[in-house]
């Protein structure tokens, strides 16, 4: 029997000592036509061997791609160390440290990524994460409107250089509690908020959300937009992407008093893309609002001998404490994903996360040289940027994609759904993983395609 | 000792990042970073051995008795994991259009059938990303169900005293009031009280099926129908379906919307904290408001479905479509059960419980629910230990970590006092439950002999008992040195 | 055994409360209320100048296990709050009526002081929750 280790003699012993005459019997409390007839549409099970076999030929008909989609899901190196560790049963096979003594391992570490990310982000406290980026900033609104006290209005300005999917998501999940987003447009030309255009009198805010780098890549003015947000009683979120923090100025230290809440995907840090998830959230705070913090928490405190050690903190914030009146019904973090992420930014370092940092926004830069020369494509925005560019085709991105895709080839994002003014655009990564090689033979595929698109005007066949 | 304190400043580890250095002077100067950030600085050797050696300062199941009560610490099958990173499936970026994604979305595909078998629900989405991400998204429904309706005045969710504290937490975040309904002392909820509460208010109630009492709630049709008269829904809280799978189906039961904790039921790894993977199933009527994105298939080609084409969602709920790598590891542990070994599942959990119950009970420890059948799980209450030797549950739990054996779910559920809610799960064999038994009494013992012994547990782990005050008083969140 | 001090009012919801020679109320929780508690990590009071009605959640005292609200015994304005309670919440352990008040508010109606329970009815109730 799959991972049931009960011989038939033992069973009986057991059923002896219960007293019971069969399995079935210990059912007799569930009322009989409650009884399930079988589960049908399950398959049969599976030999190892087979499910190997069948996962292997899945897993072969995605293989080989190479990617230049970004928009919120990074294809970094991953060092082979982090992985062969973070899969070590001790930490892959534990769960929740609720016995502190116990779970010394997983909460040392709790502790180290929650320093670093505080190191990271330039902020006072870390939590030990959340599910992702989008919801994760989902609960930063929460958070803020919890913080913010002297603002009544629940209403957060989110603009549009935001990730749709995150926008949507907070949406999702803030609405029920009556907070409004309030869309910020950006400047068509520059891909960036234009803080000229920021309202005098913007009215009762309770927070202002700023993107860096936005989800186009470009990099927003961040210390004007801090400073005009303080200055009209908001609270600043700033939603960030951990590995550009190696070269940004880091929140902490935008405008003049820096961001009140940091979130963002910890994806890069460490988490392969598979599909988009399980990635983390990251959050971190200035010390006085540690206690709107949604998620678990660690804390240095020590034992009955005073040695230093770990254990889990300000857990009246928590669900199992406070119930209905709790910061978040989060019941988890994503514990697994944080050790791959604090292992890797042990490997790297602070020269090391700089140095894949620098290398992506160089490959970008040279991603975006190469394709401005390409008859037929042209950069949208003219802004400074980390390691992402949106491109306007001339020719039909459905054919260019599906023609892309028949190479093996990830063209990027389209972003005609999301914002109505940037049809047929596409949003492309180059990250320290795409090669000048790379880059190259992807230029060289587009042009292909579209000589031979506007030679004969008909698609290509999809791969399948 | 800490990461940092084997730091030291220029120490490079060079091979894990490019090797050279890039110019970003394009990048103006008030936007770049001023100090390198305080990350370690430290070789490849010292990180793996720091890790490894903070591994083995954890209790596992890889090598552990782990009897955590609701948490379903059953054994990770290693399979699961090792195919889940298979690199076509590590590489496969989210947006990859569907035409490079039909291995993976199959796989979403059987698993979403699956389900929908296991919990007897019209329909299925994986999108949620915990269990309590999967409490949101049904609550949610059921408050898009009753807009939709336009029947505003249904403000209130029920939930059961003895429920988990993520129901209540989460029906506030949908902006529900919460009204509590007591359970009487058999287990069950208390009846009477249920048709006090319903009205032309009640937006639903949230249950678990078993409770968290450990004992399954008989007279669910009779719920079912009291709520449904109503005007309300059932939630269906899936934090104990381990204990009925392939045995009772939640639909069958009457039930509106389910959750499944994944991580439990379906044996994906628990990961010192997640993560987790939190399914949602529904009834025909709440099907329109499913999160997004939906797997589809269409003559044999997968493709998801978006907001775009299920304009009635209640939205998404993660940037992409939720913990993908999780569900890749419970789809490899569904076909590797099939449909036998998914029922033998509850009915081994449910042997285990039993038994070990029958033996502790044997051994002269009090059950809070004497009359009833254990389902997965039970609880096991030290009140009369706390009251007389002056060793509390605590102290029980602490002293266990000495015997090598990971401690119950301790003080939870809240109405029971001084409980331990044990659950072995279908994966132990019988010499693991025996010596649990044997680890109490020997415990029990050393409390009427020697109680301070007991109390000042534990000794032989990393370290003793912790000052939680002192960490709640005197924050220590980031190392300063 | 709880202390509970004769001169003082109380609600059921464990709230003390002193009427100073002012007319103003004193606020805190009682012996009874901290026991039960244990260990007290944080304390939230109101600030000056807020406006509560009678049942208002309006502090909040955590310990390491639980937390729990204060609820307002009468309608008013919060005139004074104990700021020490921020870095020494552990006051309302070792001396809940005296330097663990949590706030000083002004009653709308200065007859309600005298409408509260005394303290004899609340050690009955303390009383009857013990059994």
């Amino acid at each position: 029997m799959p991972f049931i280790p009960h011989t038939e003699e033992e069973t009986r012993e057991m059923l002896d000592a219960i007293g019971a005459g069969s399995i079935e019997d210990l059912f007799d409390e569930i009322p009989a036509e409650l009884r399930s007839s079988g589960l049908d549409k399950v398959p049969p099970g599976l030999s190892e061997m087979d499910i190997v076999r069948l996962m292997h030929e899945r897993a072969e008909q995605d293989a080989r791609t190479l990617c230049f989609a970004g928009a919120g899901a990074y294809e970094h190196h991953i060092p082979a160390a982090v992985w062969e560790i973070t899969t070590r049963g001790e930490f892959y096979s534990a769960y929740t440290p609720y016995q502190a003594e116990a779970s010394q391992g997983t909460l040392q570490l709790l502790y180290e990524y929650q320093t670093m990310m505080t190191r990271l982000t330039a902020m006072d406290v870390s939590n030990a994460s959340l599910y992702d980026g989008a919801s994760a900033l989902a609960e930063a609104v929460l958070m803020a409107v919890r913080a913010n006290r002297k603002s009544k209005s629940r209403r957060i300005l989110m603009p549009r250089s935001v990730h749709p999917a995150y926008r949507k998501v907070a949406h999702a999940i803030v609405h029920n509690q009556n907070i409004v987003l309030e869309e910020l447009d950006y400047a068509h030309d520059r891909g960036i908020i234009d803080i000229a255009s920021l309202p005098d009198a913007p009215g009762d805010a309770t927070a202002l959300v700023i993107p860096q780098p936005n989800y186009f890549g470009n990099l927003e003015d961040v210390h004007a937009l801090t400073d005009w947000a303080h200055g009209h009683g908001m609270l600043v979120i700033a939603v960030v992407n951990p590995t550009s923090l190696a070269i940004l100025t880091p929140p902490g230290e935008w405008g003049e008093s820096g961001a009140d809440i940091v979130c963002g995907e910890g994806q890069p840090l460490g988490a392969p893309l598979s599909s988009g998830g399980p990635y983390f959230g990251f959050m971190c705070c200035r010390q006085s609002f540690v206690r709107q913090m949604p998620g678990r928490i660690i804390g240095r405190t020590t034992d009955l001998d005073g040695k230093p050690g770990f254990s889990l903190t300000l857990q009246a914030r928590e669900q199992h404490i406070r119930r209905s009146k709790a910061t978040s019904n989060i019941c988890t973090n994503q514990g697994l994903l944080v050790t791959a992420a604090t292992i890797y930014m042990s490997l790297l370092g602070p020269r090391g996360l700089e140095r894949v940092a620098s290398h992506s926004h160089a490959n970008t830069a040279y991603l975006i040289e190469r394709l401005s020369t390409l008859e037929g494509i042209t950069a949208v925005f003219d802004s400074p940027f980390f390691h992402e560019a949106v491109f306007r085709f001339d020719l039909p991105l459905d054919d260019i994609l599906r023609a892309l895709a028949a190479q093996g080839i990830v063209g990027g994002v389209r972003l005609g759904d999301d914002y109505p003014e940037l049809d047929n655009c596409l949003l492309i990564c180059a990250t320290e993983t795409r090669t000048r090689a790379d880059i190259d033979s992807f230029a060289d595929a587009l042009q292909r395609i579209s000589g031979r698109l506007q030679s004969t005007g008909c698609p290509v066949k999809p791969k399948m | 000792m800490l990461i940092f304190e084997h730091s030291r400043e220029g120490r490079v580890n060079a091979p894990q990042a490019p090797l050279t250095d890039q110019p970003c002077n394009d990048i103006p100067e008030a936007l770049r970073r001023k100090h390198r950030a305080g990350l370690p600085e430290v070789s490849e050797m010292q990180a793996v051995r720091h890790y490894t050696r903070l591994s083995q300062m954890n209790f596992s199941i890889d090598t552990h008795f782990y009897p955590l009560g609701s948490c379903t610490m059953k054994y990770n099958p290693r399979s699961c994991n090792t195919l889940a990173m298979l690199p076509g499936f590590l590489n496969r970026h989210p947006d990859s259009p569907a035409n490079m994604s039909q291995g993976f979305l199959a796989c979403m595909h059987d698993l979403q059938e699956i389900l929908k078998d296991v919990t007897g629900m019209q329909a299925v989405s994986l999108a949620p990303m915990a269990g309590a991400q999967g409490e949101f998204a049904g609550v949610a429904m059921i408050r898009t169900y009753h807009d939709a309706r336009n029947d505003d005045a249904r403000t209130e969710i029920l939930v059961p005293d003895a429920a988990h504290g993520t129901n209540p937490a989460t029906a506030t975040m949908c902006n529900f009031k919460v009204r509590e309904i007591p359970t009487d002392q058999n287990g069950d909820v208390d009846i009477e009280a249920l048709k006090q509460a319903v009205g032309p208010h009640t937006a639903g109630i949230m249950l678990t099926n078993p409770s968290t009492l450990g004992v399954f709630e008989r007279r669910i049709h009779e719920i079912a129908g009291i709520v449904h008269e109503a005007g309300g829904l059932l939630y269906y809280d899936g934090a104990n379906l381990n204990a009925i799978l392939g045995k009772v189906k939640p639909g069958d039961m009457g039930f509106d919307v389910i959750h499944m904790n994944l991580h439990k039921t379906f044996s994906t790894p628990h990961g010192g904290g997640g993560p987790g993977a939190g399914p949602v199933g529904v009834s025909q009527r709440l099907e329109p408001y499913l999160p997004v994105p939906l797997v589809t298939e269409s003559g044999g080609e997968y493709h998801l479905l978006t907001q775009k084409s299920r304009p009635d969602s209640i939205g998404q709920l993660s940037a992409f479509m939720g913990n993908a790598g999780v569900l890749l590891r419970a789809y490899v542990y569904a076909r590797l059960l099939g449909r036998d070994g998914m029922q033998r599942v509850a009915e081994y959990a449910t042997l285990n419980a039993n038994y070990l119950m029958v033996q502790l009970h044997k051994a002269g420890f009090d059950l809070a629910y004497p009359g009833r059948r254990a389902t997965h799980e039970f609880i096991v209450t030290l009140n009369r230990q706390a009251r007389e030797l002056g060793v509390n549950t605590m102290d029980f739990a602490k002293r266990m970590l000495d015997y090598g054996v990971h401690a119950p779910t301790t003080y939870f559920p809240l109405l029971v006092p001084e409980c331990l809610l044990i659950e072995p799960t279908e994966t132990e064999d019988k010499t693991v439950l025996d010596n649990f038994v044997e680890v109490m009494k020997q415990i029990q013992q050393e409390a009427e002999t020697d109680p301070e012994k007991v109390k000042g547990a534990p000794y032989s782990l990393p370290v003793r008992r912790l000052d939680d005050v002192k960490a709640a008083r005197e924050l220590d969140l980031a190392w300063e040195g | 055994m709880s202390n509970i001090p004769t001169e003082l009012r109380y609600t059921s919801s464990h709230e003390w409360i002193k009427r100073e020679e002012d007319g103003t109320l004193t606020i805190g929780i009682t012996d009874h209320a901290q026991k039960l508690l244990g260990d007290l990590v944080y304390v939230e009071v109101p600030e000056e100048g807020v406006q509560f009605g009678e049942g208002d959640d309006c502090a909040v005292v955590e310990s390491v296990k639980a937390a729990s609200d204060v609820y307002c015994p009468v309608t008013g304005e919060v005139v004074a709050s104990n700021e020490a309670l921020a870095d020494t919440p552990e006051l309302l352990n070792t001396d809940p009526y005296g330097e663990g008040w949590l706030f000083r508010m002004r009653p709308d109606d200065e007859t309600a002081f005298d409408n509260l329970m005394d303290a004899d009815a609340y050690a009955e109730l303390v009383e009857s929750e013990e059994h």
